[in-house]
């Protein structure tokens, strides 16, 4: 479902520009304003519509496949932590709306600092064990699994 | 050509793409290197790239070992079942006793995972799979990967590593341009961690026109994971192994949800179970180890991802199409039917678009399912990439070279997609072999494995002229025609692209030839590959966005030609339902339970192939019910 921009919402400020994974959103020269250059290569992933600060950006069903007159808006916004959206049936009986979480801190926090955690000792680096591990794993004081640890063997041939 | 040459010396570790896998990396590097310089190179924006840039509502790859569900053993069964046996344990049994930490840290960074209210363990969707809200997985896991690296180049689309001049077979670095500013890149790095993604687009696409981008994998999936490692001659593995998805037709959403959690199942067109009436001829053809419905039935053992879709086929092909999810029970409980959408839009929101659009209210209506295109990558229910080195208290010889996830070239290592046989890793077990992949570089560099590196001019002269080589065919040749697309002295991209798709599809098994191909197909593809890869040389780039396209278009290329060259080299009908070979429409396990291993000659472009053993773990790890059944008498 390509990607359109409406005329009149868009200011140019390039946001959508800046997030598209697929390089397909650029500004027309002429207009100062965002469009869609290679609408068989957007996914309709939504990643500038939920970006646009304008909600400039919209989507219409790819042409090959889906008829006209429906609608998926959204508004995903960081400081709540919440994403809403709205479904319009092409044929009005379904009219949806709704909620998600998108993080359950707020923005950026819960991060380790990695550059300042313990140096990790000679041993933990000749060790299999990764950061945070064993812990992390199991959330107890359980170590890393290993062939020995669960009885196992690694044999070559036909097994099922 | 008025681009500027940027230079980024003394990297310790970069990493090539930065989706679930590359970010896994740069953010677990900096653990095991407190003062590594680490930079990322990422053709897109790290916030949103990758195949999960539009949000995931599950992942998939979890053991819950803490909740007393599952060992990382007990994945390793499923995976070798449902990938016909093949698979890489070693490094598989690694990634399953890794992963349910790097969960436990998503989680700590506020990705909201779902719990069970009554026992408090996480939410199930199946054996495996968790269900999470996760319309921002990429931005929540991109930010503990910018915290990590020292740099983050978006917007650096990486074209060819870069090799050693003073010492064979040894990474030296990457190169590529930046698809806005049009500048020359060039990364010199003790090692490079292949973060890259698999590829969409390179069989012929179900859907036509403005559609050709509702892929089921992304469409900026362009197989550099591979093209990357191919050219610089890294060793591949089962690149054969591509695979179909059953899925809503058209959109392309997701299944997993339904059939696990919502409880939906499928029939044919008239209403009837069609599955277990295809089983008996598919058992003589795979063999009662692979297809035991009845063992299927009673136990957690699965019926294979691909025989599943080998009935789809038949019976769509039995002209008793289409197949439909049957939703109606389900989507009555109003709680069912919201997960049903929200599943959706937390990542796949153009299904939702196409059912808006076709007025498809899922509680009143059973949708129509469809076999996919096939996809080539190496972290959902399929195996290909690179052949890695994997951990060194579990792998045998044959699979071990001193580093875990380090390819056949020396300082380069794998994550996600870029690391072969190690299917059902998901999102978080791509995620959590990038961090195994940056300890062990880490610990390469420390070795003092990285020293005495050079970067030659000429190399990097070499690559310019090469990279921006489309720019000055279109600029040379564009006047010699009045206007338009025709021209005889080049193709672009899209082109290239289309003409990828049809041989793909009508020589190596795409949807179009219901997934069948044969020796003699194969052969006249190679041979019509051979004219494509002499015409991509001639690819035409109007703009630096088309630049862009014509690199994707080399790098699917060579992900194309090495699909092409496996699938020929294994001779048998492993996995019914991705593909089938014409000419050995049998699964073959006398000559065939072995990994398939090629490896590209950079110089001359030619491929070598070999049978690489399998090993399997072995031990108490059978499924109890099976082996109850067994006890009683069955297989």
């Amino acid at each position: 479902m390509p990607t359109f921009v409406y005329m009149t919402r868009c200011d140019g400020c390039g946001q959508c520009v800046d997030i598209c994974p697929s390089d397909i959103m650029h500004i027309d020269k002429t207009l100062r304003r965002a469009y869609n250059i290679e609408p068989n290569m957007c996914w309709e992933c939504y990643s500038c519509v939920k970006a646009c600060p304008h909600h400039a950006i919209d989507v219409r069903g790819y042409a090959d496949f889906a008829p006209l007159g429906h609608s998926v808006r959204v508004h995903r916004d960081e400081e709540k932590g919440t994403i809403a959206w709205r479904i319009k049936f092409r044929n009005g009986k379904k009219d949806m709306e709704l909620l998600a979480p998108i993080t359950t801190k707020p923005w950026g926090t819960g991060y380790p600092d990695l550059a300042q955690a313990p140096t990790p000792s000679k041993e933990m680096r000749n060790s299999e064990l990764l950061f945070n591990e064993p812990k992390y794993v199991r959330m107890d004081d359980g170590d890393l699994h290993t062939l020995e640890s669960n009885g196992l063997e690694i044999k070559e041939g036909v097994y099922y | 050509m008025a681009y500027k040459t940027i230079i980024e010396d003394d990297i310790d570790i970069l990493v090539a793409g930065a989706g679930l896998g590359g970010t896994g990396a740069a953010f677990e590097a900096r653990y095991w290197g407190k003062d590594k310089k680490i930079v990322i190179a990422e053709k897109a924006n790290i916030d949103r790239s990758g195949a999960v840039a539009q949000g995931l509502y599950a992942i998939n790859c979890y053991m819950g070992t803490r909740f007393g569900e599952n060992n990382p053993e007990d994945h390793v069964r499923y995976a070798r079942i449902d990938l016909m046996g093949m698979v890489r344990e070693d490094l598989a049994f690694d990634m399953a006793r890794h992963v349910d930490s790097t969960v436990h840290n998503f989680e700590d960074w506020g990705l909201p995972i779902m719990r069970n209210t009554k026992t408090g363990a996480y939410l199930r969707e199946g054996r495996w799979q968790i269900m999470i809200h996760g319309e921002s997985y990429k931005p929540i896991v991109a930010e503990a990967a910018k915290k990590s690296a020292d740099k983050v180049f978006n917007r650096v689309c990486l074209t060819h590593l870069l090799m050693d001049d003073a010492k064979e077979n040894r990474v030296a670095g990457a190169v590529g341009f930046n698809v806005r500013t049009g500048n020359y890149h060039v990364f010199k790095a003790k090692t490079v961690i292949c973060g890259a993604g698999g590829a969409s687009n390179i069989f012929k696409p179900r859907s036509v026109g403005e559609g050709a981008g509702r892929v089921w994998y992304a469409p900026w999936s362009s197989g550099s994971a591979y093209g990357l490692m191919i050219e610089a001659g890294a060793k591949m593995t089962q690149m054969e192994n591509r695979i179909v998805l059953a899925r809503f037709k058209d959109g392309y959403g997701p299944v997993g949800a339904y059939f696990l959690h919502l409880k939906t199942y499928t029939q044919n067109a008239y209403g009837e179970e069609y599955e277990s009436k295809w089983f008996p001829a598919l058992q003589e053809m795979v063999g009662k180890e692979y297809l035991d419905p009845e063992a299927s039935h009673t136990t957690h053992r699965p019926i294979p991802t691909c025989l599943r879709n080998h009935a789809i086929i038949n019976e769509v092909n039995a002209g008793r199409g289409p197949i439909h999810m049957v939703t109606m029970e389900a989507f009555q409980d109003p709680h069912l039917e919201e997960i049903g959408w929200h599943n959706f839009l937390g990542m796949t929101v153009g299904q939702a678009v196409l059912w808006a659009a076709t007025d498809v209210d899922p509680k009143y209506e059973n949708p129509e399912l469809t076999t996919s295109e096939p996809y080539v990558m190496g972290s959902h229910a399929t195996g290909c990439g690179a052949w890695c080195s994997g951990p060194e208290d579990v792998s045998p010889p044959e699979y071990y070279w001193g580093y875990n996830r380090m390819t056949t070239i020396e300082g380069l290592f794998g994550a996600g997609d870029a690391v072969g046989g190690t299917p059902h890793a998901f999102s978080s077990g791509s995620f959590t072999e990038g961090r195994l992949a940056a300890k062990a570089a880490c610990k390469y560099i420390d070795d003092g494995k990285a020293e005495g590196i050079r970067v030659s001019n000429e190399q990097i002269e070499r690559r310019r002229k090469e990279i921006y080589k489309p720019l000055e065919t279109y600029t040379v040749n564009r006047n010699e025609i009045v206007a338009g697309s025709v021209n005889p002295n080049y193709i672009n991209p899209r082109q290239g692209l289309d003409r990828l798709q049809k041989l793909m599809d009508e020589y190596c098994g795409g949807f179009g030839v219901n997934y069948m191909t044969n020796d003699k197909l194969l052969h006249i593809g190679l041979k019509k590959m051979k004219a494509l890869e002499e015409d991509l040389d001639k690819v035409a780039a109007s703009d630096i966005h088309e630049l862009l396209r014509a690199w994707e278009l080399k790098h699917r290329f060579l992900t194309s030609e090495s699909v092409f060259q496996h699938t020929l080299f294994r001779k048998e009908t492993r996995w019914p339902g991705y593909y089938y070979r014409g000419d050995a429409m049998k699964l073959d396990d006398e000559n065939w339970h072995v990994l398939t291993v090629s490896r590209r000659d950079p110089k001359t472009g030619e491929y070598t192939m070999e049978k690489a053993p399998l090993y399997h773990l072995v031990g108490d790890i059978e499924d109890k019910d099976l082996a109850k059944l067994k006890a009683e008498g069955h297989h």
